[in-house]
């Protein structure tokens, strides 16, 4: 049986202002009507304009936030149930946007130590366990660093280090690699993609750029709060029209594709890399060719 | 570069001080300074500088790194001294102009009070030379578990105090980067008279704060989803345990105590 990792139904999720006297002054619907589901062991990519609704779409996976309608599953225990609090935070692991904000100790090792010290694992365990964290992400080198003295894209290995210590058989990731410059970014890719092959671990990534994307499983798309596409970067991308109605961009080999399509050239939709690129287009100037 | 200061001035290597379980170290440095005020006679002055001697000794960080760490006391130091041989009017007339006088007494009066000082700078730098700031935290919430009882939240404490050490770098960081960006706006920090100074703060402060508060609600969040609930059926990675040499330590100290105390009692010495 494919039991699924994550499981949204129907959520909906209001952020509600108040005044001092705790009347309703606003209300800002987040989240509207989402029905999304994970399967284990897939890579998923979320992707959509700013304030669409992703960060709070994140924070609902790992019980921060709670729905104000529709329920929450993870690993098919609702959020909404307080016992299973930790449980679901266990099995969730959470990794933000600023890798500053996330680290909480001054060495590597303690950092990584964190979370398996709240779940109360016996000291030798959490050895073994940073050990092996540290070893999946490829910082083994730096345990004994200052968090201060490592790149950013280090410091984000570190707190994906953090959550695998945690042993979760997922992790939702809000923009990991907003804050990174290209080589950190690639280097946080790498260790995801990684992560989801040899230890099995799903990923939820959520970002704005497309190229991060394309190596992923499947590929969905927010819009003011709700899940308007759907599917693997493929399809996705075949429907550049429609993403850009969504204010986003699509990679650029992607875009140059669609756009000599437009002027005539047969290519094919959903073009993804450079090398796919070369191809097509090569194809499609021999037919013409052969057609003159 | 500024990301490089570490908090206190730990001299890292590898000594039997440096090994010490900092708990020993915390209780003997307390000790050792309530000792540098109760004693009388000069066998304590003895006692108390052959005993911090024997521990610079041992924990071979170097001398000069120990005479540097009475700088930032020095003007303390001297005004003591000042104070000392020109307020005390007992004893044989040395000198004197005008309204000062000094007296014999005043002279021993100073030379004991700032030996006082500086073993007191001495014995509680060696502690920051030899231990982390983390094994100092770790040592406080394991020393000081016991006012749970009383309702001190202990391990808060200590959280509250590693949280801070890991984030004094990150904010003298960031106070830099508005510093320098108020100032490419035309800031002026420097000059002026203090008023205007202090006024010129404004603009660093309130950003500093705004970031401070939004760095520590996104740690809590963290912390939170890293499964953080306090202290209750927390597990370490690197509890504190007593080794041998720690009783060791433990020992040494009660012997020069017990020697302290002795020697308040020997009345040919005083
Ligand atoms: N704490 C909050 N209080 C009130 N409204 C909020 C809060 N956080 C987010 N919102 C609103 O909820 C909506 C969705 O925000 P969310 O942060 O989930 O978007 P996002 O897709 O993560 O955007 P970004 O790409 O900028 O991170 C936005 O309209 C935002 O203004
Ligand atoms: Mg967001």
């Amino acid at each position: 049986m494919k039991k699924n990792m994550l499981r949204t139904e129907n959520l909906v999720f209001e952020y509600i202002r108040r005044d001092e006297e705790g009347n309703v002054e606003s209300i800002n619907k987040a989240l509207d009507d989402v029905s999304l589901e994970v399967s284990r062991g897939e890579f998923v990519a979320i992707l959509g304009h700013n304030g669409s609704g992703k960060s709070t779409a994140a924070k609902h996976m790992n019980a921060l936030l709670s729905p104000t309608e529709g329920n929450v599953f993870v690993n098919e225990m609702n959020t909404k149930d307080e016992a299973l609090l930790w449980e679901i935070r266990k099995s969730a692991g959470m990794v933000f946007q600023n890798p500053d904000n996330q680290i909480i100790a001054s060495v590597v090792e303690e950092d990584v130590a964190f979370g398996p010290e709240n779940i109360g694992i016996p000291t030798k365990d959490i050895w073994k366990r940073v050990e092996d964290s540290l070893e999946a992400v490829g910082m083994t080198a730096y345990r004994t660093h200052s968090p201060n003295r490592l790149s950013g894209g280090q410091k984000q290995r570190v707190a994906i280090a953090g959550i695998m210590a945690m042993r979760p058989d997922c992790i939702v990731l809000d923009e990991p690699t907003a804050m990174l410059d290209p080589a950190g970014r690639k280097e946080v890719l790498r260790t995801l993609h990684e992560l989801n092959k040899n230890e099995g671990v799903t990923i939820l990534l959520i970002t704005h750029y497309m190229d991060e994307v394309i190596d992923a499983d499947r590929v969905i798309v927010m819009d003011s709060g709700k899940a308007v596409m759907q599917g693997t970067p493929r399809e996705v991308f075949s429907q550049v029209k429609r993403l850009k109605e969504y204010r986003l961009e699509v990679p650029q080999v992607t875009e140059l594709a669609y756009e000599l399509k437009q002027a005539g050239v047969p290519l094919p939709d959903g073009i993804l890399t450079v090398d796919e690129f070369t191809q097509a287009y090569l194809q499609a100037k021999n037919k013409c060719y052969y057609d003159v | 570069m500024i990301r490089d200061i570490t908090i206190g001035q730990y001299y890292p290597v590898d000594s039997p001080i440096h090994r010490l379980d900092p708990r020993v170290k915390l209780s003997a440095t307390m000790l050792y300074l309530v000792s540098l005020f109760v004693f009388s006679g000069y066998l304590g002055y003895v006692l108390a500088i052959a005993f911090v001697a024997v521990c610079v000794k041992l924990s071979r960080v170097p001398f000069r790194y120990i005479v540097r760490g009475l700088k930032p006391v020095l003007m303390l130091l001297i005004i003591t001294l000042l104070f000392n041989i020109f307020l005390t009017k007992q004893g044989t007339e040395l000198a004197s102009f005008w309204i000062f006088h000094i007296y014999d007494e005043g002279l021993i009066t100073a030379a004991l009070m700032g030996l006082r000082l500086v073993l007191l700078v001495i014995g509680s730098s060696l502690m920051t030379f030899t231990t982390t700031p983390n094994q100092l935290t770790d040592g406080l919430e394991k020393g000081l578990r016991g006012l749970k009882v009383i309702h001190v939240p202990v391990h808060e404490i200590a959280m509250m105090m590693s949280i801070a050490l890991r984030f004094i770098p990150i904010l003298v960081e960031e106070t830099d980067k508005i510093m320098k960006a108020q100032q490419a706006r035309g800031a002026d920090f420097e000059s002026g008279k203090l008023l205007q100074r202090v006024k010129a703060l404004i603009p660093l402060l309130v950003p500093l704060i705004v970031s401070a508060f939004r760095r520590a609600s996104d740690l809590a969040m963290a912390m939170e989803a890293r499964c953080y609930h306090g202290g209750e059926g927390r597990t370490k990675m690197k509890p504190l345990h007593y080794k041998k040499l720690d009783y060791v330590g433990y020992l040494v100290l009660a012997g020069y105590l017990g020697l302290v105390i002795g020697s308040s009692f020997v009345p040919f010495l005083k």
